[in-house]
């Protein structure tokens, strides 16, 4: 099993080079599913707001 | 020219938001599936290389995330440019959205490649390699990119100028790719796309396409996602997101 993870002296590269990438893969999938959760709870604040009556339009519709 | 009615609706961001939403899950699970069994492929089923031994297991994710960093560029690039001259809204929202994950990518690529370079070549880096130097300048356009974008305030505006950019820099990509062919570099010439076929046994080349393909899914997966909240933040109050939140989206 050690000689697996030695594996015959470039370990050190082959697992940084692993482990770098994943570390970024997991990084990128959290920041992604992050920057949707906020997108969505502003939008939800904003909703909200919204449902606060406004004054009403001056100008008329047509009829 | 009529055009096909689902081209058209690739305009309207309800339904690419909903289309997203539907097509994530797909693209999530299949990526990391494939990423565990390629990796796994790779590190532990694949023979080690004849000169280069054990360090060769490193062609299992270096040349895939080098791939996802210049596509991403091409999908940033084009879809700025389609955003810059038709005036669509979700084209831009598509580049800013490729942006950091190319980034992010083209860092791996460097990354792995410097692990590589060591065992190999006796060097991490290379200072004047043509090949290091230009993958580094697409590391540095996205970055640009990035940065010029946070120098407006107005979205409108940061969208055409960064499009100008992206759209330039897009002639970085056939350099990075030619490189190895144009110039003398320490690195070596595409194993993949070499004369008579790739230069690699069938128990290297399987999980070597096993692991371009599980990257592209999970660059897509990741862009879809980003693409969601870029166009929840563009189109603020419409009320087509009121009844999303409403419905109790995550």
């Amino acid at each position: 099993m050690s000689e697996f993870f030695s594996m015959n002296g470039h370990g050190a590269y082959v697992w940084s080079a692993y482990g770098i990438t994943l570390a970024v893969l997991i990084l990128n999938a959290w920041l992604a599913r992050a920057k949707l959760l906020a997108a969505l709870q502003r939008a939800r604040e904003l909703a909200n707001q919204a449902e606060v009556p406004r004054k009403q339009p001056t100008v008329r519709r047509l009829q | 020219m009529k055009l096909p009615r689902w081209f058209h609706q690739l305009g309207s961001p309800p339904y690419v938001y909903r289309l997203a939403e539907r097509l994530c899950p797909w693209l999530g699970g299949l990526g990391i599936l494939l990423l565990a069994v390629g990796g796994f492929w790779g590190l532990v089923i694949a023979p080690p290389d004849y000169q280069q031994g054990e360090s060769a297991r490193i062609l299992y994710i270096h040349p895939q995330t080098a791939y996802i960093g210049m596509m991403a560029y091409v999908v940033m690039a084009v879809a700025a440019g389609v955003g810059y001259v038709w005036r669509l809204k979700i084209a831009h929202a598509v580049a800013v959205s490729a942006a950091p994950i190319g980034a992010w990518f083209t860092f791996c690529a460097l990354f792995t490649g410097a692990v590589w370079g060591r065992p190999t070549w006796g060097t991490y880096w290379q200072w004047g390699d043509p090949r290091i130097m230009f993958e580094a300048l697409l590391l540095f356009l996205f970055l640009g990119y990035l940065a010029l974008r946070g120098a407006f305030d107005e979205r409108d505006k940061a969208d055409r100028v960064t499009a100008i950019l992206a759209v330039v820099g897009v002639v970085n990509v056939p350099i990075v790719h030619y490189s190895v062919e144009w110039w003398n570099s320490l690195h070596q010439t595409s194993t993949l796309l070499s004369e008579g076929g790739p230069a690699m046994t069938t128990d290297m080349l399987i999980p070597f396409l096993i692991m371009f393909a599980a990257f592209t899914l999970t660059f897509y997966w990741l862009l879809l996602r980003r693409l969601q909240a870029e166009i929840v933040e563009r189109e603020g109050d419409a009320r087509w997101i009121r009844e999303l939140v409403a419905e109790g989206a995550r």
